[in-house]
């Protein structure tokens, strides 16, 4: 792929389009694997699972922090206060700048509190960080998001966890036509060919877990979803995306024959 | 900004960039058309390239199929009201050009009023207001006690006036304006340092970021256009395109209407106007339609009745009506015009023929309700 087709998040450039979440890996040794083959460049961590002051935490010492974005996140904050908080401290543990903001009080389907997600967001701009907040496909929140100066926005495709693929098309749709940021979807992306959908739809990026996470091989499906990645991307950048049939027009011209039957035409001459 | 934009390629570069499409280009674009997805940008600029015209009727076909998707069979209305023709700008196209020795006129409140009876009586309910470029005469004031009076006639208000700051267009909308209507003239700099010779509207990059200025104001409607006929018009609708898209991208709050004037005769003697055919012209909007969907396309009374009669509804949206160009006009002013007109029917028969067609006129899509302004007084 080109240079020129990097994508670029707050500044910092990146070759993969595929970010991987490390929750439900069977180890840090499959994670390892899968981390290799993806290719990713940008693994998130739930701020509750790892301990960011260790040197030997499992999951943390898989991670080259040379090459790959460590993007902590605040799973399991139920409000902005407790997501806010969990940021700060993971700064203050040398997380850096960077956090996936999520906003779950419904522990059951663990969707997105879209107010409670603003109002963190919100702040912790304010303070410097990188926000990138996990949302519903809420095309009108990604504008107040956006102009609350997050970083991303990441829709989910279908309910965490589920598999489902891409459920929400019609407004991711419109998310990635009227965004000014880029667009990660996150969440419900069972099959790499959901990957590759959500690229062909124009999305940005896609995190992908648990499809890979509780493969029968995850190395192997991690190297499908890089590959369904980057299919889906050339696909949007160099087909016609989304075509139906053709349709000729009529010898008759009914909508444009007006244009020949005045043969006066003044306007524009003085 | 739209300069940050504008920077990064030239006038005759984003000419050339229209100019370089292929027919392979234009087949793909009209390919993509059918997708039910807007065109992207690229495709955009095919559909303007010359070659396009043979596939005219195929784009008519989907700019009709778009714009009843998007804005069913209806038509707004409004009208234009002129508060004064003073300017101390020197455009050299424009019959209020600060050279022009033409009587000149400001309406007071009384004659403002009686402007208002009249369109209120027409049935009109969204007015344009307009004045030249006289910091002076026309000023913020002078604009908020306009308002003041209008604002009991009229249901929607919308300026289309010399370039403000944030802070001042802010105090309009307080005061009740819904919309801003800046025409660039011309996006090519040459042209627009050859034909602004003296005065505040000489400063072009001013005049390019007050759309921005409107939308961080928080205007509702935003208008932008070109004046066909000032340079070379693939390199004014390369621009006017970008300009709208990045606009209805970044206030997204705010709805972006297009117009696309083509010059008319005015007082002065500007004799340099660059030909824009019917064929062309219809292509240009044809383009926008399937570029930007969601856009209001404006047609004027400057254009013939033959082409309004056939454009409205395909691609066109919101036209004026009977309009007058000199201050005072409607209710028996001197005349001390802008330009000519070239579609003078009167309201009545331009709503018939609009009906004959199964389009719907609409006088009124807004309520001042939404900007808690005073009750209607009359």
């Amino acid at each position: 792929m080109a240079q020129s087709d990097d994508l670029i998040i707050a500044g910092r450039r990146f070759k993969s389009r595929l970010f991987l979440g490390t929750g439900k890996f069977s180890s840090g040794a499959s994670l390892e694997q899968a981390i290799h083959s993806s290719e990713t460049e940008v693994v998130t961590v739930a701020l509750r699972r790892v301990d960011l002051s260790s040197t030997e935490d499992d999951i943390l010492t898989k991670i080259d922090r040379e090459r790959i974005l460590l993007l902590p996140n605040t799973s399991g904050a139920r409000d902005a206060e407790e997501a806010v908080r969990l940021a700060r401290l993971s700064r203050e543990l040398g997380g850096g700048d960077w956090v996936k903001l999520e906003v779950t009080p419904d522990p059951v389907y663990l969707l997105p509190d879209p107010i409670e997600t603003l109002k963190a967001a919100k702040i912790l701009v304010k303070e410097g960080f990188n926000v990138l907040p996990y949302i519903n496909a809420d095309p009108i929140l990604c504008k107040h998001l956006e102009e609350a100066g997050c970083a991303t926005v990441m829709p989910l495709g279908s309910p965490i966890g589920t598999n489902q693929g891409i459920r929400t098309l019609a407004n991711l749709e419109i998310i990635i036509e009227q965004s000014n940021i880029p667009v990660v979807v996150d969440a419900g992306l069972g099959l790499p060919s959901h990957a590759a959908q959500a690229m062909e739809l124009g999305a940005d990026a896609v995190l992908v877990n648990t499809a890979i996470a509780i493969a029968k091989d995850p190395a192997k499906i991690a190297y499908a979803f890089k590959l369904a990645t980057e299919a889906g991307r050339i696909s949007r950048l160099y087909s016609n995306s989304g075509i139906s049939t053709s349709k000729k027009a009529s010898a008759s011209s009914p909508l444009t024959g007006f244009l020949e039957e005045e043969s006066r035409n003044v306007h524009g001459v003085i | 900004m739209y300069t940050e934009l504008f920077d990064k390629i030239s006038f005759s570069e984003a000419k050339e960039k229209v100019l370089s499409k292929s027919k392979i280009d234009i087949e793909s674009s009209l390919h993509s058309s059918y997708s039910g997805k807007p065109l992207n940008f690229e495709e955009y600029l095919s559909l303007l390239h010359p070659l396009a015209d043979s596939y005219l009727e195929e784009m008519a076909e989907r700019a009709l199929n778009w714009t009843k998707k998007r804005f069913g069979n209806t038509i707004s209305l409004y009208m234009p009201m002129y508060l004064s023709n003073e300017c101390r700008s020197s455009c050299v196209y424009c019959g209020f050009s600060f050279e022009n020795k033409i009587p000149r006129k400001t309406l007071n409140e009384s004659e403002i009023r009686a402007e208002s009876e009249v369109l209120y009586s027409k049935g009109i309910r969204h007015l344009l207001i307009l004045t030249g470029e006289d910091y002076s005469i026309t000023n913020l004031e002078y604009l908020r006690s306009a308002v003041r009076i209008l604002k009991s006639y009229f249901d929607s208000i919308s300026i289309e006036i010399y370039p403000m700051d944030q802070e001042k267009y802010e105090i309009l909308i307080g005061e009740g304006v819904e919309g801003l209507v800046v025409y660039q003239e011309t996006y090519d700099p040459e042209t627009y340092s050859k034909y602004h010779l003296r005065g505040m509207k000489k400063n072009m990059r001013y005049r390019l970021d007050a759309p921005d200025r409107g939308g961080l104001a928080g205007f509702r409607r935003i208008g932008v256009g070109a004046l066909l006929g000032l340079s070379d018009p693939y390199g004014e609708m390369f621009r006017l395109g970008e300009h709208a898209h990045y606009l209805s991208k970044k206030y997204w709050r705010t709805t972006i209407q297009i117009s696309l004037p083509r010059m008319r005769p005015a007082e002065g003697e500007f004799d340099k106007t660059i030909f824009v055919s019917d064929r062309e012209y219809v292509r240009f909007l044809f383009a926008l339609r399937l570029f930007l969907p969601d856009s209001g396309l404006v047609q004027s009374t400057r254009e013939s009745i033959h082409m309004r009669n056939h454009l409205a509804g395909m691609p066109i949206t919101h036209m004026s009506v009977e309009s007058r160009t000199d201050p005072g006009g409607y209710s028996g002013g001197e005349e001390l015009k802008q330009f000519e007109i070239e579609d003078s029917r009167k309201i009545e028969e331009f709503t018939e023929m609009l009906r004959k067609k199964g389009l719907d006129p609409v006088f009124k899509d807004f309520d001042r309700a939404f900007l808690q302004v005073p009750d209607r007084i009359v």
